[in-house]
């Protein structure tokens, strides 16, 4: 019976789903249809969910819509610019000396003792529904002395039934920025930040004992609010001071990540009890936060499902904006109540073509374009600008495109005996090489032109960056006909024969210049880009050994400093010119110091100079800083400096408030749909197509035919 | 054959010994624990602090095979690969290098693996055997020759072709399926019938001709020919006596395979966005997760082993000829 019973449910849904106007190829639920639902893809499972762990875009797209730190990024404004989140008003950092007294902010660093950060964060902002915060009838949390009886049966978050909130308090901020110091979470930013917030490096010491001593029990929870600190502390309910211990004019910026999100100690309470992590309940998989948006699923294997956190406090989309904002329609929502989606599905995806295809049939509601599809998606204009093919046109779709905040360059390791160091004839060929590179040529055979060149090391968009004729690189362009021109090759091979390679031999031995070029990456296809390169340096008679390795050894060889030349990139941290200076800053070396700056490149100058520059304010003085440190660093070449992605994203016409902002990690917030119209292009776009299904149902029916003659006649015929 | 099991059973642990030394040596020579330790905590602004006390918590930091500081056995104990193996033969998993229950995850994994898998092979039993008892019935006719050329060549043809142009006609142009994904329940449905009808179309070639050939060797032996002697039709003897004598050396083989469906696929689950433990073990490599490397290998050999012994078992259930001692 039961299974007739099966068998008639699933013939139901079947019929159910066949009858249904939504369409057969519908990955989803025919209930979603009419929702309000946001559907997007992601490739990678998160490493991290824990806002003193995780560094990575592709954790900061769920973690950016959970947790609120102080600040955050202007949806709509450019240049980037800085807003409170939950804080109330932009934090102003007060200087102080050795003696206390409070000094201006231009005076010298090595005056300043001490710079002040006070915070105060906006009232009654509540916490997510969450077991952790889930008290009973006498105020006492449910769920802070769970015994291993317990947790039988426990295997999710949402197995625990009871939930709870509480207000935000100031309290929270200070606890997190003591998570950073914790041993046991290994926080990326600890050992940076313990160079600038008083009393982290103590602190980390302190916890690490307490830690040491704590192993012992099965628990292991360390409670950091009895812990004193001097670099950050409680005021009152909603104000906060951070303390640190120079001039660092970055920090604000800082103050817009996920490291210093609030986190209630009632969290690290509830996570840290004996059998939760064995049931892989830890915060690192289910976080709690203020945002507009709670992890309601967290299955990364299959999909992740935001979903509108119901006590969420409201904030108003931007009123104001860039100059053509209001004509592209990105004001039509200014002073509306966000977020303004109930929830938001991003599914696996790890291939890109179902990727692709999925969204050309209305499944996803943004994309990016893969190589394989760029064709498909977008073509030159006469002008030779990026434009849709009829095809997206069509459709609707409408395209945007961005300059990266990131860099992805070649650079020469300055401690090899051949390419690197200070010495003239080094400082030419490397100049020699950074002609011959056509990184042009690359960008539009490996990029499909979805890159600029790059001038220095400051990218377009960020402080520092100087656009036209004043900003190109004179050592390997020049301006011609208002737009820059890679020098010739013959100027490149005139370096060559300075620094003692004429026709790429040595002068005196007449060897041929052999380099070695370290890449992580392998496989087939890196081929045509190796043999590009391969390509670029025989133009100077340069013989190029390609040392294709994993990343991994790749990491350890830039450790030991035994790369010659290699290709390397960075994403910006926060839009301020310090964030890609310090890839060339001396104390910043890789070899050694583990350091950021993996050409081992040291000037004293420029070392110098990045020591002012990164404490001013953005300004004419600056400017003229940074425009010497650019010229030094062109000169020396210690890198070929590579090109900066061009970012294009394709959005379906029922997607509203779709602008590029590389910085701001909670973007969700922003984005509306119009999921009417979505379910109608659905429809418009999937019509089953039943036609060559029922002919080749009627072909194999026919071939029966032939096979049953075949038999009969068999069966008649006389035996041999 | 109480004494045969035991018996295999005990030759299976230095065989999953070897296993475990061979993964564990392949493992190790590429990736050092220091890479691993780099690849879970990210690329940026790593020290080398955060990455010896990732080593330390999950003992990476010990000798790899021999402890010469060590006294005793500890010299052995005392290491990654003791440390690392010996749990796995109580079918303690551990936890993965990122801290998750790895038996609990497989236990997750296995059921959608299981929902492409399971009806792959009976589906795929059903029309392979069709298809190769219709060709031996029509043999050194034009269909069997021609159902023979049809065979080799989508035998030529690579799986991934299967799968793109899977999706690409099914999914893409014809509308009649979603082009990947999963979900729990009956809503699966919609997602399997593309992997399962793609698997089924690409083991066609190879399959049917295997099938055609165990029948026409059958069709070759005395019984036939007694039983047609004996005026029987052509029907009768292929699906009587044929079909029956020619299951034997298709289910000896099906049998072998049945614990691994559990494994799952890895390209397809890959291609489709299935959270099977195909792609489990895939995402494990690429992240370069030991333990759940490990674990998945050690499980697989297990498997295997099983799998080989219920052959001889069923040998033994289908021919009564066939006596284990």
């Amino acid at each position: 019976m039961q299974i007739i019973h099966r068998i008639f449910i699933l013939a139901t849904t079947i019929l159910i789903s066949a009858c249904s106007d939504s369409p057969l190829n519908n990955p989803y639920p025919v209930e979603e249809d009419n929702k309000n639902i946001y559907y997007d893809t992601f490739s990678e499972r998160p490493k991290h969910l824990d806002p003193a762990l995780s560094y990575s875009s592709n954790e900061y797209v769920f973690l950016g819509q959970i947790y609120e730190p102080p600040l955050q990024y202007h949806f709509l404004k450019r240049p980037y610019q800085l807003i409170p989140l939950t804080a109330t008003e932009m934090p102003v950092p007060v200087y102080q000396d050795n003696n206390g007294n409070v000094i201006d902010e231009e005076s010298p660093s090595e005056k300043i003792s001490k710079v002040i950060y006070r915070i105060t964060i906006k009232p009654g902002v509540l916490y997510q529904p969450h077991p952790a915060l889930a008290t009973g009838k006498t105020d006492e949390y449910i769920y802070h002395t769970l015994e291993k009886n317990d947790l039988k049966g426990v295997h999710v978050l949402a197995d625990f039934k009871e939930t709870g909130t509480r207000v935000l308090t100031a309290a929270d901020y200070v606890y997190q920025i003591k998570r950073m110091a914790h041993p046991k979470i290994h926080s990326p930013i600890a050992g940076l930040m313990s160079q600038y917030i008083l009393g982290l490096t103590e602190l980390s010491k302190q916890l690490a004992e307490e830690y040491k001593n704590a192993q012992t029990d099965e628990a292991s929870y360390i409670d950091l609010r009895k812990y004193d600190f001097e670099g950050a502390r409680t005021i009152d309910d909603t104000t906060f001071e951070i303390v640190l211990k120079e001039k660092y004019p970055q920090f604000l910026y800082w103050l817009s990540m996920s490291f210093f999100s609030p986190m209630p100690w009632e969290a690290d309470v509830f996570y840290s009890q004996a059998g939760m992590s064995d049931r892989n309940i830890t915060l690192d998989w289910y976080p709690i936060g203020t945002g507009p948006f709670m992890l309601s699923e967290n299955n990364p294997n299959l999909r992740m499902v935001l979903e509108k956190n119901p006590n969420f406090r409201g904030e108003t989309f931007p009123i104001e904006g860039e100059k053509n904002d209001a004509a592209l329609g990105l004001l039509e929502d200014a002073g509306k109540a966000m977020p303004f989606v109930d929830k938001a599905i991003f599914s696996l995806e790890k291939e890109s073509i179902p990727t692709w295809n999925k969204f050309l049939q209305g499944y996803y509601d943004t994309s990016g374009i893969v190589s394989d599809s760029f064709d498909q998606a977008v073509q030159l204009n006469a002008q030779g600008e990026a434009d849709l093919t009829e095809e997206m046109k069509e459709k609707g779709i409408t395209l945007l495109t961005a300059v990266m905040t990131s860099t992805f360059y070649t650079g020469f390791n300055m401690r090899d005996e051949i390419v690197g160091g200070e010495s003239e004839r080094a400082m030419k060929l490397r100049q020699a090489i950074a002609i011959a590179v056509d990184f042009e040529e690359f960008i539009s055979i490996f990029a499909n032109g979805r890159g600029l060149p790059s001038q220095g090391p400051v990218p377009p968009g960020i402080f520092g960056h100087q656009a036209g004729e004043a900003g190109i690189n004179p050592y390997v362009y020049d301006w011609v006909g208002g737009k820059a021109k890679r020098k010739s090759i013959d100027v490149a091979k005139s370096l060559m024969i300075e620094a003692g390679y004429p026709d790429g031999r040595h002068v005196e031995t007449g060897k041929g210049l052999v380099l070695y070029l370290d890449s992580p990456a392998a496989g087939p296809g890196s081929k045509a880009n190796f043999d590009w390169l391969r390509k670029q340096f025989n133009k100077l008679g340069i013989t190029l050994v390609i040392r294709a390795t994993d990343y991994n050894r790749f990491q350890g060889k830039m450790l030991k400093g035994t790369a010659q030349i290699y290709q390397w990139g960075w994403n910006a941290d926060y839009p301020d010119p310090e964030n890609f200076m310090f890839l060339l800053y001396g104390p910043n070396a890789k070899f050694e110091i583990n350091g950021e700056n993996a050409s081992n490149y040291k000037n004293k100058e420029f070392d110098q100079l990045f020591g002012q520059m990164k404490n001013m304010g953005n300004g004419d003085a600056r400017q003229l800083i940074i425009d010497r440190m650019v010229e030094i660093v062109r000169r020396d070449s210690p890198w070929l400096w590579g090109y900066h992605p061009v970012a294009f994203s394709l959005h379906h016409s029922w997607y509203k408030n779709a602008k590029p902002n590389l910085m701001a990690n909670n973007k969700l917030k922003y984005k509306r749909i119009d999921p009417v119209s979505r379910k109608a292009q659905r429809k418009k776009w999937n019509p089953p197509v039943w036609g060559p299904v029922i002919l080749i149902l009627i072909v194999l029916c026919l071939s029966i035919i032939p096979a049953i003659r075949y038999h009969k006649r068999r069966e008649r015929s006389a035996a041999l | 054959m109480t004494a045969y099991i035991i018996r295999r059973f005990l030759y299976a642990i230095p065989i999953l010994i070897g296993v475990n030394i061979i993964t564990f040596l392949l493992f190790f020579v590429v990736n050092t624990p220091d890479d691993m330790a780099r690849m879970h905590l990210g690329q940026k602004r790593v020290t080398e602090q955060a990455i010896e006390k990732w080593k330390h918590e999950r003992g990476y930091d010990k000798p790899v095979l021999w402890d010469s500081q060590a006294e005793g056995k500890n010299k052995i104990t005392n290491t990654i690969f003791y440390q690392n193996s010996v749990r796995l033969f109580l079918f303690d998993f551990g936890r993965s290098d990122n801290g998750r229950d790895i038996s609990y995850d497989i236990s997750q994994r296995m059921w959608p693996s299981l929902s492409i898998s399971l009806p792959g092979l009976f589906l795929g039993l059903f029309a392979y055997i069709t298809f190769g008892l219709t060709l031996s019935f029509f043999r050194a006719s034009y269909l069997d020759i021609w159902g023979v050329v049809i065979c080799v060549m989508m035998m030529s043809i690579s799986g991934l072709f299967y799968i793109i142009g899977g999706q690409f006609i099914i999914g893409k142009v014809l509308h009649l399926v979603p082009i990947s994904g999963y979900d729990t329940g009956l809503d699966s449905i919609k997602f399997i019938v593309l992997p399962v009808l793609i698997g089924l179309v690409g083991g066609i070639g190879s399959s049917t001709r295997w099938y055609r050939t165990i029948f026409l060797e059958e069709m070759g032996k005395d019984y036939v020919r007694t039983a047609r002697a004996k005026g029987l039709s052509e029907q009768m003897v292929m699906y009587r006596h044929v079909l029956r004598n020619g299951l034997i050396p298709i289910l000896t083989g099906v049998v072998v395979i049945l614990p691994l469906l559990f494994m799952g696929s890895l390209i397809t689950e890959s291609f489709f966005s299935i959270p099977g433990l195909g792609s489990y073990t895939i995402d494990a490599i690429s992240s370069q997760d030991f333990a759940i490397v490990r674990s998945m290998v050690f499980l697989g050999s297990v498997l295997y082993i099983i799998g080989l012994l219920l052959t001889d078992i069923s040998y033994t259930l289908v021919d009564p000829r066939v006596r284990l001692q």
